[in-house]
């Protein structure tokens, strides 16, 4: 580690472990329930569960995103963070948001809609959080030594989170008004913005892991965000084709969205392309399975499995089955969960001087939560394709269909638990590598 | 070959132009000739029946216009497929239940209530899904065909 402020990322890091255990706790509190076993019904109902896993999930990788923030802009812009005791008051009222927000949820404080269940009178404090934590990045951003392109898109990609999250909070009477703009937030965030910060963070690591020079990555950023973009704004009307909304969406919508894959495509071959090309042969390879493991995956998830279900005449069937959420799991652990696992991977060696990276616990984390969670998806994706079929073609009852594929989810109870057991090796991993300390700083650095 | 330069320009102005074109087509698809949301429908019952339906989350069991979480049946169309009875009996119910083997919250609405609900699934019946209906409404299908 460069700058001694970097290490504030340590403690958002630690706060996305607890809350990624605390997801699959509840992940599981639904998977049981889906075979039966639902004796947790009077206390967490389903619809709790199902808001505590997908906040969860928001919380700890915006978390994870924070941290990876904290750590890269004072080494891109070469100077220390502005100000790290607000930092830290930052990372606290996030925690403390994500908890109240989590336990209001068990009492029936929420607003009701899918990803944007977070009371009103938290949004606000919500805001307020992520305004101290852009104005922190920005500014360092802005008195720093250099303005690198990996800082601008990280930075913008945060930036432009914050602002999409606004279109959320409008209050509609209509549910399709309410539908067609909650999605300005949530597509626009995964299919968008959110591509802007996984690709700053993967070019910082492709830059530090393979030593290819900056320019060539960096011009190759650009190419990458530009076509996200280019398919991802308009391909939010994927979403639009049966909500009450025009059939110009069907057509829009169904262009850009087969084209959103490109986008996958071109970040996974250029994360390939830079690791054959780079001579440097950084010791930590575990990052590097992690970084080039988020760009395959997210190319397999979000790129392939949302394809399969993105044409208006597939969608017609599959829109509201399972085969959404099979989608959904790969494409946010790929993109975003293996990425931020990267940072952490790449960062804590750095920051703590403890190289763990050679360990076996740390591979056959990477492996197990992988294939696990592939496993999942297949497990998914055959209860989804069943049920397209059964409910949607043959017309039967929704629970008739339910009970015959509930099988599906025994297997998918089987392969969350290889996953729980690759995440629970790299918490252990996490932990071992201890608290970040002044003595890991690099030696040219120490004044 | 492409330079860091024109890489920059691709990726701003394709981002403008296609955001432009998004908040375009948004106008377009709300515009009172175009607009198949039903809006002109919406009545104080309504607006009650959806807020009740966000203050307890039925989206995250349910679906509608087949968004939710997949755990309980979809509920465009509903009224055509239980009738109005069915569906005030289910949401009035103070006992526990399990409709085939499937907890669902005994929520114990009241009448009043109920019928706010049952004005929200009535509005969204009408609006216009681009054939969605007929996939989730064996009903609709059948009228369709006629």
């Amino acid at each position: 580690m460069k700058y001694r402020s970097q290490k504030v990322a340590y403690w958002f890091f630690a706060l996305s472990m607890l809350l990624l255990v605390l997801q699959l706790a509840y992940g599981f509190i639904m998977g049981f329930a889906r075979v039966g076993l639902d004796g947790l019904h009077d206390f967490i109902p389903f619809n709790t569960a199902r808001a505590v896993h997908t906040n969860l999930l928001v919380v700890w990788l915006l978390s994870g995103f924070m941290g990876a923030a904290y750590y890269i802009i004072p080494e891109e812009a070469q100077r220390e963070l502005v100000n790290v005791k607000l930092a830290y008051v930052q990372l606290i009222s996030l925690a403390l948001v994500g908890v109240a927000a989590i336990i209001g949820y068990h009492f029936n404080w929420w607003e009701g809609r899918k990803f944007l269940e977070i009371p009103r009178q938290l949004d606000y404090l919500v805001v307020v959080n992520v305004l101290l934590f852009l104005g922190l990045i920005l500014v360092t951003l802005f008195k720093g030594k250099r303005r690198t392109t990996t800082a601008l898109v990280l930075s913008m990609g945060l930036l432009f989170a914050a602002l999409l999250y606004l279109p959320g909070m409008l209050p509609f009477d209509s549910q399709v008004m309410d539908s067609f703009f909650r999605w300005w937030v949530v597509h626009l965030w995964v299919e968008g913005v959110w591509e802007l910060i996984m690709g700053g963070i993967l070019s910082f690591l492709l830059i530090k892991l393979t030593g290819v020079d900056r320019e060539v990555i960096e011009k190759w950023l650009y190419v990458i965000v530009g076509l996200t973009f280019l398919s991802g704004v308009l391909g939010t009307g994927h979403h639009y084709y049966y909500i009450g909304v025009n059939k110009i969406w069907l057509i829009v919508g169904g262009i850009f969205s087969a084209l959103e894959p490109l986008a996958f495509l071109a970040m996974a071959l250029f994360a390939v392309n830079m690791y054959r090309k780079g001579e440097k042969r950084h010791p930590n390879k575990l990052a590097l399975f992690w970084t080039l493991g988020a760009a395959i995956v997210s190319f397999l998830g979000a790129g392939l499995l949302g394809f399969a279900h993105t044409l208006p005449q597939t969608n017609l069937y599959t829109h509201g089955t399972l085969v959404t959420a099979m989608h959904g799991h790969l494409a946010f652990w790929g993109a975003y969960a293996m990425i931020v696992l990267a940072i952490i991977s790449y960062s804590m060696p750095n920051m703590t001087g403890r190289k763990l990276y050679l360990s076996a616990r740390g591979r056959a984390a990477f492996w197990l939560s992988n294939i696990g969670m592939i496993g999942m998806t297949v497990a998914f994706g055959v209860a989804g394709v069943a049920q397209v079929y059964l409910e949607r073609k043959f017309k039967m009852e929704f629970m008739q269909v339910q009970n015959e594929i509930s099988i599906h989810f025994v297997v998918l109870l089987i392969c969350a638990a290889v996953l729980t057991f690759g995440i629970a090796l790299y918490i252990i991993d996490f932990i071992k590598h201890g608290k970040p300390t002044d003595q890991a700083l690099e030696p040219s650095t120490i004044q | 070959m492409l330079s860091k330069k024109q890489a920059r320009t691709f990726f701003l102005g394709g981002t403008v132009v296609t955001f432009l074109i998004f908040i375009g087509l948004t106008i377009y698809s709300f515009s009172k000739e175009q607009d198949q949301s039903n809006y002109e429908n919406i009545t104080e019952q309504v607006v009650r029946g959806k807020q009740l339906w966000e203050a307890n989350n039925c989206m995250g069991c349910h679906t509608i216009l087949g968004e939710g979480a997949y755990y309980a049946p979809e509920l465009t169309k509903v009224i055509d497929r239980r009738g109005k009875g069915y569906i005030k009996a289910v949401l009035t119910t103070p006992n526990a239940w399990a409709p085939n083997g499937r907890k669902m919250v005994a929520y114990g609405f009241s009448d009043e209530e109920a019928e706010d609900l049952i004005a929200f699934f009535d509005w969204i019946d009408d609006i216009d899904l681009n054939g969605f209906d007929t996939v989730v409404s064996p009903l609709a299908k059948d009228k369709t065909n006629n």
